[in-house]
């Protein structure tokens, strides 16, 4: 009887531990941001790249979609999705917000000057502190936002052929 | 005097742990922080972008009076549960926490129940 009971114990363990190693390692470990899916943003404040201003919530809740664009002149594949978003200005239900990351003013300015600006607005965070809020890790990032500055979703990385489909369906529904 | 220069010594060390444990909050902080985008290092050993950025809102956070627990709180609001490396008690990581206590008491009892048995074949 006592021995049925060590077994039974043993093998309870070893299921237990081979569970616990098989979930963990399917488990991906790369961060991923599907959580901040749905969440909505509050307490928006960037710097205005130009003006002496700040940049909150209210200057883009009566838009229908806003794409929030995180980019910086030294940023090479932020060159890559640039046509995408040059491409995003066209559209009406459309308003993009783009966040100039840790940039110098001048190489931001000659930036946009040779490959055009998509954005409707323009912000600045020469610090990096600001983009924290939006849970931004590295450049280029995007957020899709509905009216109600809730997160569609969050593109890591340039935005590709598929993004661009993609944002263009979501606004055009 | 005895009594009174025991108590000395309590307060006075009571103010060392309270000292240093205040002075080394930040760097305790940034070591519990996971860098996101470097293999295996905290925000503390890390020099990457990411972490001097968190590193400047970790300091911002601590000047503005916010406790550790606000901190991780506003990080992992922003970033999820991946960014701390140790996650606070919740529904999924439950067992992570418990089992650790529950071998220990299982150990006991084991132990305990040897012991019981040693003395009574004696």
């Amino acid at each position: 009887m006592k021995k049925k009971i060590i077994k039974s114990f043993i093998v309870l363990l070893l299921i237990f531990i081979i569970g616990v190693f098989f979930i963990g390692l399917n488990n991906s470990t790369i961060y991923d941001t599907k959580s901040l899916v749905g969440q909505k943003l509050v307490n928006i404040e960037l710097d205005h790249f130009n003006k002496k201003k700040k940049i909150t919530e209210g200057d883009f809740n009566t838009n229908n979609f806003t794409l929030i664009n995180f980019w910086a002149s030294w940023c090479g594949p932020c060159r890559q999705e640039h046509p995408f978003l040059i491409k995003l200005k066209e559209e009406n239900n459309l308003k993009l917000l783009g966040v100039n990351f840790k940039d110098q003013k001048k190489n931001a300015l000659k930036f946009l000057n040779e490959f055009g600006n998509p954005y409707d607005v323009l912000a600045k965070d020469q610090l990096g502190k600001s983009s924290v809020n939006f849970g931004i890790y590295g450049i280029p990032e995007s957020i899709l936002l509905n009216k109600d500055l809730v997160v569609i979703k969050k593109f890591i990385g340039p935005i590709s052929l598929s993004d661009y489909g993609y944002i263009k369906d979501i606004i055009n529904k | 005097m005895k009594i009174k220069t025991i108590s000395f010594f309590i307060i006075l060390s009571l103010n060392i742990v309270n000292a240093e444990s205040s002075s080394v909050e930040i760097s305790s902080i940034l070591k519990n922080l996971r860098c996101l985008i470097c293999q295996g290092q905290s925000v503390a050993d890390s020099n990457s972008e990411f972490a001097q950025t968190i590193k400047l809102v970790v300091k911002d956070q601590i000047d503005k009076g916010r406790s550790e627990k606000e901190i991780y709180n506003f990080l992992i609001d922003k970033y999820g549960e991946w960014i701390v490396y140790k996650p606070p008690l919740n529904r999924v990581n439950f067992l992570l926490w418990i089992i650790p206590y529950l071998v220990l008491v299982a150990g006991g009892v084991i132990i305990f129940l040897l012991f019981k048995k040693r003395v009574n074949h004696r």
